[in-house]
């Protein structure tokens, strides 16, 4: 703790870029537009129940197919070794060095009616499918650009895992099933845990992949709250209600996941 | 746990910001990149910010400029004026050159964001179309420059729907058409189009009118692909919707890569619209905006960007240099007749924009 004037750049940028905002948010959200303050943006909130009861839905769902894709992948990741094991975690990465919104983009072209896939399909016999504007679309795209987030964790916290604690379990006679099921999965749940985190609030919150593989039709949150401040329906004090209200859901989110975790702190700070 | 609570909070906050981040350079950038051409020609003149429609000009429009001046331009573009308005309103932008449309120049008028323009720079003002001059939005001509004009109807594809179903607005709400129909995404020009069927005025100011309108789109929701805006090109080029509703410029570049593609305007009507360069009054590089406007406004530049983008331009000069079968197109520089049909769009009080707002919102996150 000598040193503790070597984190004051963090905090100071803290300050300024997390704290500050947080505290204009609730200025907005408690004052009307002439600067009087109200509780009216609050008090409308219930209109928005579906908005909200579907982007939570959309991200759990792509949160657990995540975890059924990301899990498997990462555990079997975590048992190879040299090149194969470079070469996956490389091709895992590949995709997060090109831009979030041009990855969506070219979706957007894979998916579409006349689209890559579809044509495709249709050369060789097989009916269209006919994805594109819809819940699944975005589902799809969340899945596609949050998975790695899931897979690292998961897979950094099996690799760390004592091989002396498996060996010890197998000369007590446990199968190969047993020794996952009651030594790697119970020791690898912070990596979940983590990457849950990961995934289900950028999910929760995003609105580009709505926008574009959802053609506008299946509003998030993320998208309501974008349209307060940068779209067709200017009124950044509602905007700011809704972004409070959303935090405060998404804290308690946190909060009843940290119970799961308790006593796997380090593990979940990664 | 406390400090796991704060840091995997900051974790994901960090991670929604990057989302954040990237997704509203695609909000300023409309469709493609935010900044101009190139940096090359470094600035004797200074600079200019410019904020324009996405798809709205010949882009060796900005280099000749620059050229011509050594001022060099920041081209940003946006998708609608309600994102342009957002934008400015939301403050800390350094824009110098906006091109709203009519009803938000009018708003931004009477919200004082414009600065009126000092003529004496802008000669080429004088081959503006005096018909187009002295606008109902702005009735002494001091903040605004027309940029182009037009009209908006609707676009489907010839080979995807019949004949008998063309004519009206109704096809928009036409269930045989379900998930092939794409909705224009922003809420003056798609609550207009339910008012206009409805057989109402575009700048009603009755609340229930508006309302009305409103249930009529929520009701047509199930049967949309989606709401778009400059994404309709790809939908209609490609052939992955077979309706949308855009304006006709647009339908004349769709048309060089869809020769199946059909316009129309509606029998109840259409909306007639000018879009038109002003200054902010928070320009921080006022005289190099007005030599920029003033230059939009030459003939060389107006034929440019009219053959790029196939809007009606409100210069005289260019239209007589126009190939003669585009400047006597009728749904391009339209007669009386078609001109008795459209309807252009007023500015609102604000108690109608807030009902705008919120009906908007309503449409958008029905089910």
């Amino acid at each position: 703790m000598r040193n503790k004037w070597l984190a004051a750049p963090y905090v100071g940028w803290m300050a300024l870029f997390v704290v500050a905002p947080l505290v204009l948010v609730v200025v907005y959200a408690l004052t009307t537009r002439d600067g009087s303050f109200t509780l009216d943006n609050f008090s409308n909130m219930m209109q928005y129940a579906a908005v909200f009861g579907r982007s939570f839905l959309l991200a759990g769902i792509a949160t657990v197919l995540c975890i059924l894709l990301g899990y498997p992948m990462a555990y079997f990741l975590s048992r190879e070794r040299g090149r194969l094991r470079s070469m996956a975690t490389l091709l895992i990465m590949l995709p997060m060095w090109m831009n979030f919104l041009l990855r969506t983009y070219s979706w957007v072209f894979l998916l579409e009616r006349n689209g890559f896939f579809n044509t495709l399909l249709s050369t060789i016999g097989l009916p269209k499918l006919d994805i594109i504007n819809t819940q699944a679309a975005v589902v799809l795209g969340m899945v596609y650009n949050f998975l790695p987030f899931m897979v690292l964790p998961i897979f950094s916290v099996i690799v760390k895992i004592d091989h002396r604690i498996i060996e010890a379990a197998q000369d007590l006679g446990a199968n190969s099933v047993q020794v996952f099921r009651r030594v790697i999965l119970p020791l690898s749940l912070p990596g979940v845990l983590s990457g849950v985190t990961m995934v289900f609030i950028p999910s929760v919150s995003t609105f580009v992949i709505s926008r574009l593989l959802g053609g506008g039709m299946s509003l998030l949150v993320g998208d309501l709250i974008e349209m307060q401040f940068l779209g067709s329906a200017y009124n950044p004090h509602l905007g700011s209600a809704i972004s409070l209200v959303m935090m405060v859901i998404v804290l308690i989110c946190m909060g009843v996941m940290n119970r799961f975790g308790e006593g796997e702190e380090e593990a979940v700070l990664l | 746990m406390k400090k796991t609570l704060a840091l995997m909070l900051s974790l994901a906050m960090a991670a929604s910001l990057m989302t954040g981040c990237v997704s509203s350079r695609d909000n300023n950038g409309g469709n493609g990149t935010g900044s101009s051409s190139d940096g090359a020609q470094q600035t004797s003149g200074g600079e200019v910010n410019v904020y324009n429609w996405g798809e709205y000009i010949d882009e060796s429009v900005l280099e000749d400029f620059e050229e011509a001046t050594g001022i060099h331009v920041n081209y940003q573009m946006y998708d609608s004026n309600e994102t342009m308005y957002s934008m400015i309103a939301g403050g800390g932008t350094d824009y110098d050159v906006v091109i709203p449309s009519d009803y938000m120049i009018a708003r931004m008028i009477e919200e004082d964001m414009l600065e009126p323009l000092n003529f004496d720079n802008i000669p080429n003002f004088a081959d503006i179309d005096p018909e187009l001059k002295n606008p109902e939005y702005d009735p002494e001509n001091l903040y605004s420059v027309p940029y182009m004009w037009g009209l908006m109807g609707v676009i489907y594809n010839t080979t995807m729907v019949d004949e008998a179903d063309l004519g009206s607005w109704d096809l928009l709400w036409n269930e045989k058409y379900a998930g092939d129909i794409v909705m224009i995404d922003n809420s003056r020009d798609a609550i207009g189009i339910a008012l206009k069927r409805l057989g109402y005025s575009y700048n009603t100011t009755d609340p229930a009118q508006i309302t009305e309108a409103v249930d009529t789109l929520i009701a047509q929701k199930p049967i949309l692909q989606g709401y778009v805006m400059d994404e309709v090109f790809g939908k209609m080029e490609g052939a992955n919707a077979a309706i949308g509703t855009y304006y006709y410029g647009d339908y004349l570049t769709m048309l060089e890569n869809n020769p199946d593609l059909g316009f129309y305007i509606p029998e109840e009507g259409t909306n007639i619209y000018v879009d038109a360069m002003c200054i902010l009054k928070s320009a921080p590089n006022k005289e190099n905006a007005e030599a920029f406007i003033n230059y939009m406004c030459s003939t060389e530049a107006g034929l440019k960007n009219c053959e790029e983008i196939w809007y009606s331009t409100p210069l005289m000069s260019v239209r007589e240099e126009l190939d003669p079968e585009v400047s006597s197109d009728p749904l391009a520089y339209p007669d009386e007749t078609i001109m008795a049909q459209c309807e252009s769009y007023a500015g609102l009080p604000q108690n109608i924009l807030d009902l705008y707002d919120s009906e908007w919102t309503r449409l958008k996150s029905a089910n």
